[in-house]
């Protein structure tokens, strides 16, 4: 079945809400609206306002009602807007979402998600186009997932739902539209492993998110050359599942993060620092990165475009990686 | 500018791998300060300086294996200034620049400090160096190819693919290629195992040459114990027993004082040549738990009081096994005693230690039937043997040599303090 990104979230929303009384939507225009997204359209009527909910424009008060919620017995599913928004929530989440299994010693328990839209690529200029996922990868307590699939769109939130304690599910604005086809893999999304979505021996790049159908892309293009590049989707960005790719980056001895955050303190970095304990004696080349520049993401679209990774980045970063003889004869 | 080498530790050491500096640059050092830390095949040396100057730059980085004579360090000379060094390295850079013109945008933006470091350390990624390793090649033979000229594990697997189809054409019973003289070849830290073989080999190699070039004469002699004996119970009575003298110090000091008279068992023969010791420093083979063995110098031993003797014979021992001798103790030794006693053995005939010319060597210490006087006793006696070179002294010397050691050795109150 070839469907869109937002139809397989749309209906794992549906599974979840039809299967178990408990969960529950809340967020800014996810009722009449239908979702700043068009995720939820139609909910409203389907499932009325108690398990529909439309709430003020205050992230701090709905994600902590939701935490209340939680708390309570429910499972409640809380939707912000964009990424940039939730900092206003940032004390619900950080200190009191994440801190409650240890603060109680175990005996309480946040079953909450939170999804939010992450990233840029729709001209909606600074304050909407921000990825600020390693602010919440860098935080215990709390799961931070990055559906980049057709089949984790459909399968990640049933295992968010599932889990005890907080997930935040990040959804990348420009993949809503990606279509794709629907096997049945996504009944078997965890939320603990990375996936090799192409298998290489030159290169491994690594990618979530908004990134990773440009790693693959790049993938595509440098094929053309004959260097066979290798594509982890971390899918999971706390916990990061190291296994995954520091095998693949002992393979092909050579690593590319793409990371739409900026470089300084990216998770991008975190993933470096990690291949350089683990597998530094593997390594052929210095660890590269290719991500955002350090500006507020521009409206302009060719500066915004200018701003984010591309494939034509990536590509040149494992070309300056292979270096001039071992590139050119490729 | 003084160029700081690595010092030959040994007879047969021709290399050795540097495990940690123990300056930094700007350091002022004096004579006799240790500066770095240098794994032979026997073990972790101290290594001393023997030059008065300051650090100016530390050329070898840890774990690399270079051959003996290669430049660890250099120094700025007592007055010398920096802007000195500089321009000195600006000549050497020019050098090396007409050798191998390496210059890229980086290197040139940066100045004359980057193509130092390019002179001194290559560009070799991680997983070459352990491909390189592994298939026992030397990366100062491949060329590099990655970014910025790195040598990758590509550039490291064509090159032994080279070296294969070179050694394939090549007669047979040939070595393994010995590494160009001055280009490192990076080594991890050996382990205990590796060392064992490797200590192995240098002490038969070391024997082996001893065998090869020096012609051995052998004299045994008894030497009655006891008075030394008596002398010694009496002076560790009432001691605690970590002042207590054993009684291979007596011995060991009744050698060095014998020594003082005949000069020709003390020394190095060295390029066809004998060269007298300039003290008395007695090398004291010590054997390792792990095997083998090794023989540091205690220095001008004949100069040491009793107790101060017993004190430095202890810390050398721990210091042997510890593995943390000076270079001074591995080279300076001008004769060998080797006390096999305690093994219950009677006789030792020893293998000197090239380039010494000399080896003292004790047995067990047992009661034997004694004539003294014309009545016989029951009275310790050690059996002192000595192993000599005849190029530099014959078996009458050597035979004088005994018989004062054991004449010292009746006099024990005579050897126990420190004679000018």
């Amino acid at each position: 079945m070839r469907i869109s990104y937002r139809e397989a979230m749309r209906m794992a929303l549906h599974d979840a809400l039809a299967s178990d009384p408990r969960v529950f939507l809340m967020g800014e225009d996810v009722g009449k609206y239908g979702g700043s997204y068009a995720v939820s359209k139609g909910f409203l009527d389907e499932f009325g306002p108690e398990r529909i909910r439309d709430t003020p424009l205050s992230e701090l008060a709905f994600v902590g009602a939701g935490i209340g919620a939680a708390l309570g017995g429910m499972r409640p599913i809380v939707e912000v807007m964009t990424v940039n928004f939730s900092l206003l929530a940032l004390d619900a989440i950080v200190n009191s979402a994440a801190l409650y299994r240890h603060m109680s010693a175990g005996q309480f328990h946040v079953p909450l998600v939170i999804r939010m839209a992450t990233g840029a690529g729709r001209q909606l200029a600074a304050q909407h186009s921000h990825s600020l996922e390693n602010w919440y990868a860098h935080v215990p307590g709390l799961t931070v997932v990055a559906p980049a699939t057709i089949d984790d769109a459909r399968g990640m939130l049933a295992a968010a739902l599932a889990e005890p304690d907080p997930v935040i599910v990040f959804e990348h604005v420009m993949l809503y539209n990606v279509e794709g086809e629907l096997g049945d893999a996504w009944r078997e999304a965890d939320l603990r492993s990375a996936r090799v979505m192409k298998s290489g021996r030159d290169v491994t790049l690594i990618a979530w998110g908004g990134t990773v159908g440009k790693a693959i892309e790049a993938a595509e293009a440098l094929a053309a050359d004959g260097i066979d590049a290798e594509v982890v989707d971390l899918r999971v960005l706390r916990p990061l599942d190291d296994a995954t790719y520091v095998a693949s980056v002992r393979r092909t001895h050579r690593a590319v993060v793409v990371d739409e955050g900026w470089r300084s303190g990216s998770l991008a970095a975190e993933v470096m620092a990690r291949i350089m304990e683990q597998a530094f004696y593997d390594l052929d080349a210095p660890v590269a990165r290719v991500c955002s520049e350090e500006v507020p993401i521009p409206y302009a679209k060719h500066l915004e475009d200018a701003a984010l990774p591309q494939p034509a980045k990536i590509v040149a970063a494992v070309r300056r990686m292979l270096g001039g003889a071992a590139g050119a004869s490729r | 500018m003084i160029e700081f080498k690595l010092p030959s530790l040994g007879a047969e050491m021709d290399e050795g791998t540097l495990l940690e500096w123990k300056v930094k640059p700007g350091d002022a050092v004096h004579k006799g300060d240790v500066v770095a830390v240098v794994d032979t095949s026997k073990s972790a040396i101290d290594v001393e300086i023997w030059q008065e100057g300051t650090v100016y730059d530390l050329v070898l980085e840890p774990h690399r294996k270079v051959p003996v004579g290669t430049v660890m360090a250099r120094l700025l000379e007592p007055g010398e200034t920096p802007e000195h060094a500089e321009a000195e390295k600006r000549r050497l850079l020019a050098k090396v620049g007409e050798r191998e013109s390496i210059t890229t945008p980086t290197q040139a933006v940066t100045g004359a400090a980057a193509p130092a470091i390019a002179a001194s350390r290559r560009r070799v990624s991680p997983a070459a160096r352990v491909r390189a390793q592994d298939l026992g090649l030397d990366l100062a033979d491949v060329a590099g190819t990655g970014p910025d000229a790195a040598v990758t594990i590509d550039d490291v697997e064509r090159s032994a693919a080279a070296r294969a189809r070179g050694a394939a054409s090549a007669p047979p019973g040939g070595g393994p290629a010995t590494p160009p003289a001055g280009r490192p070849s990076p080594v991890p830290r050996p382990s205990p195992a590796d060392r064992a073989v490797a200590m192995r080999s240098a002490i038969g190699a070391a024997m082996a040459r001893s065998k090869r070039e020096i012609p051995h004469y052998y004299l045994a002699a008894d030497i009655p114990l006891a008075r030394a004996t008596r002398w010694l119970a009496a002076r560790n009575e009432g001691r605690p027993v970590n002042e207590r003298v054993l009684m291979a110090v007596p011995l060991l000091k009744a050698v060095a004082l014998a020594l003082r008279k005949f000069p020709e068992l003390n020394g190095h023969h060295l390029d066809g040549a004998f060269a007298p010791g300039s003290g008395i420093h007695v090398g004291v083979a010590i054997s390792l738990r792990q095997g083998g063995l090794i023989a540091p110098a205690i220095h001008d031993a004949d100069a040491l009081a009793t107790d101060e003797l017993m004190r430095r014979l202890v810390d050398l021992v721990a210091r042997a096994r510890a593995l943390t001798l000076r270079s001074s103790e591995m080279t300076d030794a001008t004769i060998t005693v080797t006390n096999l006693g305690e093994q219950g053995v009677e006789l030792v005939q020893g293998i000197i230690y090239p380039p010494q010319v000399a080896l003292v060597g004790f047995g067990r210490v047992t009661e034997r039937p004694w004539i003294d006087d014309g009545h016989v006793t029951a009275a310790p006696v050690v059996t002192a043997s000595l192993a000599a070179d005849h190029r530099v002294s014959d078996g009458h010397r050597g035979a004088l040599f005994l018989n004062e050691l054991g004449r010292l050795l009746q006099e024990p109150e005579q050897i126990d303090g420190s004679p000018a």
